[in-house]
């Protein structure tokens, strides 16, 4: 009788069988990899096709890019992951974006030493705007947004950070815990904060608070205006009557503008007890 | 132009700023007037402009007596506009700076830009009619009149009708151009499903694809901007593609390094190609992913990350170990640095500045004094005086 499946035989007709399945395991592999490489092809051409027809669109309407960047993020494709992508080269989306973060690069550094590296996202619209001269397109919240996200992988400390309805643009490497976020939305409100205030809109414990502030003083993002509150006031009374026009020009709202280094922190080390009342407000450039 | 009104600028009690831009100037329809620079400021009930010099020279218009607006794009030698028709003025209207004119429309051009935002928010406020819901003393009188002036302003219906069509046809284009953007991205999903199940190829094959297939992938992967499933990687994310970047960096970067001292952080890097090349563009991703291979590839040139995080360009040939000494030695000689004074004293960015010193400190060479006055070095004492 014939007894299957052993001896060397059959041993041997089992490797064979086995080395035919790996085999054709490749030859699938290879099959996918070229069928992907022709439909990649045909992909190209079709986004040829809509590139001749709205390639304008996408470098005129921000509304446009807005919608072909949520789509993109829909079905899981970074349009700006390379430049040597189709996207990029085919549509020119990569140009638009890349050389804007040139510009918000740019101007970041340029305004660092005044700003301590926070600065707001309108802020940083208008100086991109005017440093894009009158020739350029229009550029948007969301186009801002997405420049600095790509941004970030280049290392120098390029971060979002939320802030009421708007956002921050950090460009430098500073540490920034949800407790300095927290704070600095607080601030952003009326454009400074006072320690008692983060106690009782947070209710943290003053140590807390100060250690928060203190932070943003060493990292240069806060200055200290130590003038003492009125105690017979509950809350600070504004020092700007409403409603106000800003004139171009005139000292940043509710803090000191650009005082030397030194006579910024001598302020710091007076009488202990002025510290509750002293009002932080956050540096920003007076454009 | 003769709508307009002389006013303080200061907003009423109930009045609102929505937003402002600078740099607009204003013409009486077609014709240039002196109203050249200045901010526009929209309020939930007014247009208010205000030149840029002199802030006494301040006019405005009530949201009320607009009767359209539609947007003018940019050309060559020409800003981008704002055409707002309105209803003629009303008796009562207050005075200003023009008595009469003979156009129905002014346009507002955007020199410094920000005319999609203000648009935006311009038709926002005529649709919600805010004004009529806060009313301040003036508002409600010229709402009155301005039903009065839509019976007389016949001449302006028919410019409306034009407009609206001309606004159709804008409509529909834009309506193709989304309906066309949606069937691509069909395509592009399947794209995306297609490399979903390749990589699931592979991940079964554990070894058995060859290196040349994992190549082949990763750049259609890259061409697609899809990112790449497959972990096992031989040069980071990088591709064919990234490798020849490295060697074409390794060529454009020799001599801004030797300018620089031999380091520079990678968004400078970022800059000077993407400005250096005008088009084509870098992302930052391909820089990136093109520097990680600097190493591996033999360049004279390296990519090294600091503990903080801030990466940096550096020739094979720079230590920064031996740079170490020199920062030393100058922080020595004047006692005592921050990260700023050094930077100026050295002619070096602040933040390669604050990274040497850093590594100086890591070394045992410097010590910091950390206060609200802000992060200071000190040579080590402790080290050198024990």
């Amino acid at each position: 009788m014939h007894r299957r499946g052993v001896g060397a035989g059959a041993i041997a007709r089992r490797k064979l069988t086995e080395a035919k399945y790996k085999e054709r395991g490749t030859v699938l592999a290879e099959d996918q990899l070229a069928q992907m490489s022709k439909q990649l092809e045909t992909f190209r051409t079709h986004l040829q096709a809509f590139a001749s027809k709205h390639k304008q669109e996408i470098r005129r309407s921000p509304e446009f890019r807005l919608q072909f960047q949520d789509m993109c993020a829909t079905i899981g494709v970074d349009p700006l992951a390379s430049g040597k992508g189709f996207w990029a080269e085919v549509l020119g989306v990569g140009d638009f974006y890349y050389e804007l973060g040139v510009q918000i690069i740019e101007v970041c550094l340029a305004l660092r030493h005044r700003n301590g590296g926070l600065i707001t996202l309108e802020e940083l619209q208008q100086q991109v705007l005017k440093g894009r001269g009158k020739f350029a397109q229009d550029v948007s919240a969301d186009d801002l947004l997405r420049a600095i996200k790509k941004l970030k992988v280049l290392g120098s400390g390029f971060g979002i950070i939320p802030v009421g309805g708007t956002f921050l643009v950090q460009s430098v490497p500073a540490e920034l815990n949800m407790d300095h976020t927290v704070v600095l939305q607080l601030a952003e409100k009326k454009g400074f904060v006072t320690v008692s205030e983060i106690r009782d809109s947070l209710k943290w414990e003053t140590e807390r608070a100060k250690q928060v502030l203190e932070h943003l003083l060493k990292e240069g993002m806060a200055w200290l205006d130590p003038s003492p509150v009125i105690p017979v006031v509950p809350s600070p009374i504004p020092v700007i009557p409403i409603p106000v026009i800003p004139v171009p020009g005139a000292p940043a709202e509710g803090g000191h503008g650009l005082a030397g280094s030194q006579s910024r922190y001598s302020r710091c080390s007076q009488s202990h007890s002025r510290y509750s009342h002293s009002r932080y407000s956050r540096s920003r450039s007076t454009c | 132009m003769d709508r307009f009104s002389w006013t303080t600028g200061l907003l009423e009690l109930g009045e609102t700023l929505v937003v402002q831009q600078r740099g607009v100037r204003l013409s009486d329809g077609e014709e240039k007037v002196k109203f050249d620079s200045g901010v526009l400021l929209l309020s939930t009930h007014r247009l208010i402009w205000r030149d840029h010099k002199n802030h006494e020279c301040c006019i405005a218009v009530p949201l009320s007596q607009i009767v359209f607006i539609e947007e003018q794009a940019a050309g060559i030698g020409k800003s981008a506009k704002i055409v707002v028709h309105l209803h003629p003025a009303s008796s009562n209207k207050e005075p200003g700076p023009f008595q009469s004119s003979k156009y129905s429309y002014v346009k507002l051009s955007f020199k410094e830009h920000g005319q999609i935002e203000f648009y935006r928010r311009l038709s926002e406020e005529i649709t919600q009619r805010r004004w009529e819901s806060m009313p301040t003393g003036q508002a409600m009188q010229v709402n009155k009149d301005s039903q009065a002036g839509r019976i007389r302003a016949v001449g302006i219906v028919g410019i409306e009708r034009k407009l609206e069509e001309k606004r159709k046809e804008t409509d529909k284009n834009i309506s193709e151009a989304f309906e066309d953007l949606s069937k691509l991205m069909e395509k592009a999903k399947e794209m995306v499903e297609l490399s979903k199940s390749i990589a699931n190829k592979i991940k079964e094959k554990q070894g058995d694809i060859t290196e040349d297939e994992t190549i082949r992938f990763k750049s259609y992967l890259l061409s697609m901007g899809i990112a790449n499933p497959v972990t096992r990687e031989t040069y980071g994310s990088g591709t064919q593609y990234h490798m020849q970047l490295a060697k074409q960096l390794a060529g454009i970067l020799q001599t801004p390094l030797e300018e620089r001292g031999g380091i520079m952080s990678l968004t400078e890097v970022y800059c000077l190609v993407n400005r250096a090349r005008g088009l084509e563009l870098l992302s930052p991703e391909d820089l990136v992913n093109a520097c990680k291979m600097l190493e591996s590839l033999k360049l004279p040139l390296r990519l090294r990350i600091f503990d903080s995080g801030v990466m940096v360009i550096e020739l094979q040939s720079h230590n920064e170990e031996e740079m170490v000494a020199a920062a030393l030695e100058t922080v020595s000689e004047k006692g005592s640095l921050t990260a700023d004074e050094f930077a100026k004293l050295v002619g070096m960015s602040v933040l390669l500045a604050k990274e040497r010193l850093l590594l100086a400190e890591k070394m045992g060479h410097l010590c910091r004094d950390d206060s609200v006055e802000g992060l200071r070095f000190y040579p080590n004492l402790f080290l050198t005086q024990s």
